[in-house]
């Protein structure tokens, strides 16, 4: 598990947290606009992980026999792709 | 031997035969074929030497590309029951495969069951990525697939990354390609979940994903594999080795993105949570507030606090009231004092000895009047007595004096005169001359007068 997502799992793990407590409906006025604030920092973070990547299609390419084309690191070469019927 | 009922031999076998048979494929002619007006099959399968009674209930004979007549050459997949009432065992078909496709079909059973045996379909499948940043597909780049993963992935997220592995999906080669795609994605790290599908076709358009060497590649894929081949009703032996099977592309696409849209959907359903309790909250406590606010005690200040603004009221009357007293008490001992102080003040002392002499010149004065108008009526009354006692007043009422001529005394008693002595009457208006002539004289006690 990378670092990335094991902040993210202990984002929602908070956000699971938060919703408990508030949900137990225990919590003072005071420290419930807390835990939303801080829910809502969280929420917007981790929104903004999810959602702010980059729309990227790619398609391999082959060369005649088949075999993917490969750059000179060895690594195989792409090309934007669109799709025929879009 | 102790005997044993009919039902209870019929259970016996029945519990042998079934579970034994539980999935068979019988390649076979039919024959005795009857439609029954219920919707149900009935036929048997045979070949030259045996045969076995067949049930094909409505439900998979609807599913069915063709009605079966007699004479077909098919495959029937089933399995094996036991009919107790007339103590016969029959197959109960499922699928059946029409000419042409048997020898493929007999293909496909026998791969899946020696697959089945190395246990490639029961192995640990693997768990797929939560957030895949990169989807690796493997399909025809001119294909319904891909543009289904598109469709579903631009619908569902603003960005996202598709790496696409260019394969044939049919024909000669279409199974090498698709082998040869896993590979490479696993070979150069490309994709953290991979997506191996076609559209929907015949038996034999499908049948790269039957082949062995695509299930090899499958079973050995490090990355996590999705199949999705055809139709919902085409199983194919890659959705059987691949980790998770999808009845079509586009759920294959929501599969490889559910926990991303799950997660994005906790992340909504939370904030609206956490929105709705906080509000939920507010409107409590604003409510409590109000409660409060209309409480006698809250309502009007004077409630809670008009016992000490009376008792206050009332204190500060009492010392205002005491302190006037206590303020008039001095007042008057401070004028009394000063009265005092002022009589003894040897100023005024003087001033008072001034006032009365003052007062001595009229009084002195008032007082001789007084004594003088004393006087002067002593005086009027005794000129009153006097005047009565004129003797001239006397002589107007008829008395007269007499005096004798000799010494002109006032002759007052007959001694004194002798007869024939010459005496003057004195009258009111004049004298008489006159002469004693005779006298006689009167006891005095005996006197009128």
């Amino acid at each position: 598990m990378t670092q990335e997502t094991l902040s993210f799992e202990k984002a929602f793990e908070r956000l699971e947290q938060i919703l408990e407590k508030m949900n137990g409906g225990k919590t003072p006025l005071e420290e419930s606009l807390k835990l939303f604030e801080e829910a809502e920092q969280l929420i917007r973070a981790c929104n903004g992980r999810l959602q702010t990547a980059e729309k990227k299609i790619e398609t391999l390419i082959k060369t005649r026999s088949g075999e993917l084309a490969l750059d000179p690191d060895q690594k195989p070469k792409t090309q934007p792709f669109s799709c025929p019927y879009t | 031997m102790k005997p044993v009922t009919v039902s209870e031999l019929t259970f016996a076998i029945k519990s042998l035969l079934e579970p034994a048979f539980r999935s068979v494929a019988v390649q076979g002619e039919i024959s005795n074929f009857k439609l029954q007006s219920s919707g149900h099959l009935y036929f048997s399968l045979k070949d030259p030497n045996s045969q076995i009674s067949c049930a094909l209930f409505k439900g998979s004979a609807s599913k069915l590309a063709q009605m079966p007549k007699e004479g077909d050459q098919v495959i029937a997949i089933g399995e094996l029951s036991l009919y107790a009432p007339r103590g016969q065992y029959q197959l109960i078909v499922r699928e059946l495969q029409f000419q042409g496709m048997g020898e493929l079909l007999l293909k496909f059973e026998k791969l899946k069951e020696t697959l089945r045996q190395r246990g490639w379909f029961d192995r640990p499948k693997k768990p797929l990525p939560k957030l895949p940043k990169r989807i690796g597909v493997i399909t025809s780049p001119t294909g319904a697939v891909i543009q289904d993963i598109l469709h579903i992935l631009t619908r569902r997220f603003a960005g996202f990354h598709v790496i696409l592995n260019p394969v044939k999906v049919q024909g000669e080669g279409a199974a090498g390609e698709i082998a040869q795609a896993i590979y490479d994605f696993n070979k150069y790290d490309l994709a953290d979940v991979l997506i191996v599908g076609r559209g929907g076709g015949s038996i034999e358009d499908l049948w790269a994903f039957n082949e062995e060497i695509v299930a090899k590649a499958l079973f050995e894929s490090k990355i996590p594999t999705i199949s999705a081949v055809g139709h919902e009703t085409d199983v194919t032996i890659a959705d059987w080795v691949a980790d998770v099977r999808a009845p079509t592309p586009s759920a294959a696409a929501e599969i490889a993105i559910a926990e991303k849209a799950n997660l994005i959907k906790f992340l909504s359903q939370t904030s609206q949570l956490s929105t709705h309790r906080v509000q939920e909250q507010i409107r409590q406590s604003r409510f409590r507030l109000t409660a409060l606010q209309k409480h006698p005690l809250l309502s009007s200040p004077y409630t809670l606090l008009s016992l000490p603004i009376q008792k206050l009221d009332d204190m500060q009357t009492d010392l205002q009231t005491s302190l006037q007293m206590r303020l008039d008490a001095y007042r008057t001992r401070l004028g009394a004092n000063f009265k005092r102080l002022e009589t003894l003040n040897p100023a005024s002392q003087t001033a008072q000895f001034k006032q009365r002499l003052n007062t001595y010149p009229s009084r002195l004065k008032s007082a001789a009047e007084a004594a003088l108008r004393q006087k002067k009526e002593q005086l009027r009354a005794i000129k009153e007595h006097l005047h009565s006692l004129n003797p001239k007043n006397v002589l107007k009422k008829g008395y007269s004096i007499l005096f004798s001529e000799k010494d002109h005394s006032i002759i007052l008693s007959t001694k004194e005169i002798q007869t024939g002595e010459k005496f003057t009457a004195l009258l009111s208006d004049g004298q008489l001359f006159a002469t004693a002539d005779t006298m006689d004289s009167y006891d005095t006690r005996n006197s009128l007068f």
